[in-house]
């Protein structure tokens, strides 16, 4: 077991609350996607669940354990870390020795075998590598860890399209093999859609969603066709996404997916799609 | 197998289904062990939770069954169930919904029989 919860959390810079009672659970082995925009508080949260950070009140425990100054429960959490703390004259291979000491079941075998699929030359110093291999050099270390809660913020920044597919694919093989929680940070939403089993969505400090993707999908869905039949079916409902091109459209339509008519969609011919994520996303943070 | 990430089918059914499309194609055959969870979720990078539900849908239907230790196999039968279910489906979403519209058409069901017979000649030549 490793439950993670954060209890009554408000952390304050000054007089802005960067977050503002945080109540949320995490389970055990899941992957979940922490979303947010941009100064939402995303990294401030991940960073009081692994003592970087102090809360101003509030509580975060792992299996009912304080993480607030316990190196037992802490040496549970892997976190990868958007910006790189490692110390820079280092080669990629002696960080990995160095994460051996503090996460006494890193594979070092498997870290290694992971840099050669990827390119990365362990022997290279991470002051010398690029903003993508570094990204690369980060995430081998957090999934080769094998601790039982692994932390990606932004783990994909500055990846090329090839990378980005070898570390999803990686990321689901090393979940199945050994089932952990995962929580990965990420602005890039619809390519990680699919891999999340929940996302915890958060906006100007305060949290707003925590539900299964397939549970938050049902809460809206597309529409398409001609320009004033779109118009017809909307008319009275809550959209948001409006995309014309020429006399075709297309919205998203803030309903539940069970209630969605088709009986007048098919008179109107009308067709109806998955709406997505990201569009989701995008009308529960954009106010 | 293909999944339609668009699609507004939810992946765990689309994935139960183009399982079941592939053992009705004989590229899964009865009494044979099919690809693993895993596989599936690192090929389609889907959620192994979601995959195993579109799994688990087929084992309930006792489509699939799981070997412990192995993975998961075509039952005996499996292609029959498959496609008395899809016979029973399409009486629902296709007979139904043509005997609907024939009838706000004023088509009687002679004329469907007939038009069906027309077209199965069409088809011939």
């Amino acid at each position: 077991m490793s439950k993670i919860e954060i209890k009554g959390i408000t952390k304050e810079y000054g007089t802005t609350k960067a977050l503002d009672n945080i109540n949320l659970t995490i389970e055990p082995n899941k992957i979940y996607g922490l979303l947010g925009r941009n100064g939402a508080g995303k990294t401030t949260l991940l960073n009081l669940m692994t003592n970087k950070l102090f809360p101003n009140s509030g509580e975060i425990t792992l299996d009912g354990q304080t993480v607030f100054e316990n190196d037992k429960a802490l040496g549970r959490i892997f976190y990868m870390m958007e910006k790189n703390l490692y110390p820079l004259g280092l080669k990629v291979k002696e960080i990995f020795q160095w994460t051996k000491e503090y996460y006494p079941s890193f594979d070092t075998k498997y870290a290694n075998e992971l840099s050669a699929r990827f390119g990365l030359d362990v022997n290279k110093k991470i002051k010398a590598l690029s903003t993508g291999y570094s990204s690369i050099f980060k995430a081998i270390a957090a999934l080769a860890s094998n601790a039982d809660i692994i932390i990606f913020d932004e783990p994909i920044l500055g990846l090329d399209a090839n990378h980005r597919d070898m570390f999803y694919k990686e990321l689901i093989a090393n979940y199945s093999e050994k089932p952990k929680t995962m929580i990965i940070s990420t602005h890039l939403i619809e390519e990680v859609a699919e891999v999340l089993e929940e996302v915890i969505i958060i906006d100007k400090g305060k949290l707003i969603r925590k539900e299964s993707v397939e549970q938050l999908l049902t809460t809206a869905y597309a529409v398409s066709g001609e320009a004033s039949k779109v118009d017809e079916y909307i008319n009275g409902k809550k959209v948001i996404g409006a995309e014309t091109m020429g006399k075709f459209k297309s919205v998203v339509v803030l309903e539940d997916i069970h209630k969605k008519n088709d009986m007048l969609a098919k008179e109107l011919n009308l067709e109806f799609a998955k709406a997505e994520l990201q569009k989701l996303f995008i009308s529960l943070t954009n106010s | 197998m293909l999944l339609d990430f668009n699609s507004e089918k939810p992946i765990y059914i689309q994935l139960a289904e183009a399982i079941e499309d592939d053992i009705l194609k004989g590229i899964f055959e009865e009494e044979t062990q099919i690809i693993s969870t895993t596989e599936i979720s690192v090929n389609f990078k889907i959620n192994p939770a979601t995959a195993g539900k579109g799994i688990n849908l087929l084992v309930d239907e006792g489509i699939l069954y799981k070997k412990r230790g192995v993975g998961m196999f075509v039952s005996t039968g499996a292609k029959q169930k498959i496609l008395t279910k899809r016979k029973e489906s399409f009486y629902r979403e296709f007979i139904m919904s043509l005997l609907e519209e024939a009838s706000k058409l004023n088509i009687s069901k002679e004329e469907i029989i007939t038009m069906i017979e027309r077209s199965s000649k069409n088809e011939q030549n």
